[in-house]
């Protein structure tokens, strides 16, 4: 494969099976990582599924409410009515660590604890309509803060998940066939030298020993001798 | 402390001033995007924007689906349910698992 780039010696053979060690650490931890992280994600999409079908079913009929309300009064009432709102809500953040994925923790707090402060109007000129439509909307608030707080979780993780999972493929399927590739390559290359290094020396033995005893000269000489 | 915030027509959205959210009308794209990045930048950490104007701004929008604030929450609008929200969820399960194991066969 790839293993032209390699040079085949001992120090990057050292390079290689310890880039193979990691790679394989790195693989099982990131695939830990990655299950569990979509164990966690799958609640938490089913969850989130639910919350925005009851959310959008609960925003529906309020709107239909509002609609009624706006069909019973006059529009600069309506207006009016719902011009200085005496009711404010303010969030409280916090973050939670799942995984390594920082997502948003949503409390939120009302500006005054009456339930009744919804209502920012008199009720001598808009219709009961109003009222209802209000109430339902009020209602459906907590669901629609943990909506946000539950989708947006899965946004970030879903996106982490992608993330992780890229490269737990790519230590699967790249770097480590990769590495062993390399590792094999050096070691045959290395086997290889050493072998033709003890065969010159070998040949080298041969050479040196024929030239200091003539073996070769005395066989032939004794050869002439006993014909 | 941080607010919550909700971005649409009038029609709406007008009832959720009533609840304690503040609510910003809008009326075209430009000015959508500019208003979207102007209240990031004002600390709401949740916004809820109707389908259909998420739907005209997919840009704004995306640039801050990586940070952990804001939340950008698509509902629907007073026209009816476009399908989009739902959609969305779909998308992340798809984004994660590669496919959707989830949701495909109920519609």
């Amino acid at each position: 494969m790839a293993s032209t780039q390699v040079n085949p010696t001992r120090m990057e053979l050292t390079r290689q099976k310890n880039k193979l060690k990691t790679a394989v650490r790195g693989h099982k931890l990131l695939k830990d990582k990655r299950d569990e992280l979509m164990r966690q994600f799958l609640d938490l999409v089913r969850e989130n599924m639910e919350l925005r079908l009851k959310v959008e079913a609960g925003i529906r009929s309020a709107n239909t409410n509002f609609v009624i309300a706006k069909a019973g009064m006059s529009e600069p009432t309506l207006k009016t009515a719902l011009m200085t709102p005496k009711q404010e809500v303010y969030l409280e953040v916090d973050k939670k660590n799942v995984m390594s994925v920082d997502i948003p923790v949503l409390e939120y707090k009302t500006r005054t604890a009456d339930a009744n402060d919804i209502y920012s109007y008199g009720f001598a000129f808009t219709s009961s309509d109003l009222d209802g439509a209000v109430k339902s909307l009020a209602d459906v608030l907590p669901d629609m803060l943990k909506l946000a707080e539950s989708e947006k979780a899965c946004q970030l993780m879903s996106a982490e998940i992608e993330k992780t999972r890229r490269r737990v493929n790519a230590l699967e399927h790249v770097i480590i066939p990769e590495a062993q590739e390399n590792i094999k390559y050096i070691s045959m290359k290395l086997g290889e030298n050493e072998r033709s290094s003890q065969i010159r020396l070998m040949k080298v033995k041969d050479m040196m020993l024929e030239e200091t005893h003539h073996y070769k000269e005395k066989a032939h000489e004794r050869a002439m001798e006993n014909s | 402390m941080y607010k919550i915030a909700v971005m649409g027509d009038y029609d709406s959205i007008y009832g959720f001033a009533a609840v304690g959210l503040d609510t910003y009308p809008l009326s075209d794209e430009k000015e959508a995007e500019k208003q979207l990045h102007q209240l990031v930048l004002a600390q709401y950490a949740v916004i809820y924007i109707t389908e259909e104007w998420a739907a005209k701004i997919p840009h704004a929008i995306d640039k801050y689906k990586d940070q952990i604030l804001p939340a950008i929450i698509q509902i629907p609008g007073v026209s009816g349910n476009t399908g989009k929200g739902v959609e969305n969820v779909k998308k992340f399960v798809e984004t994660a698992v590669g496919s959707d194991i989830l949701f495909s066969n109920n519609k």
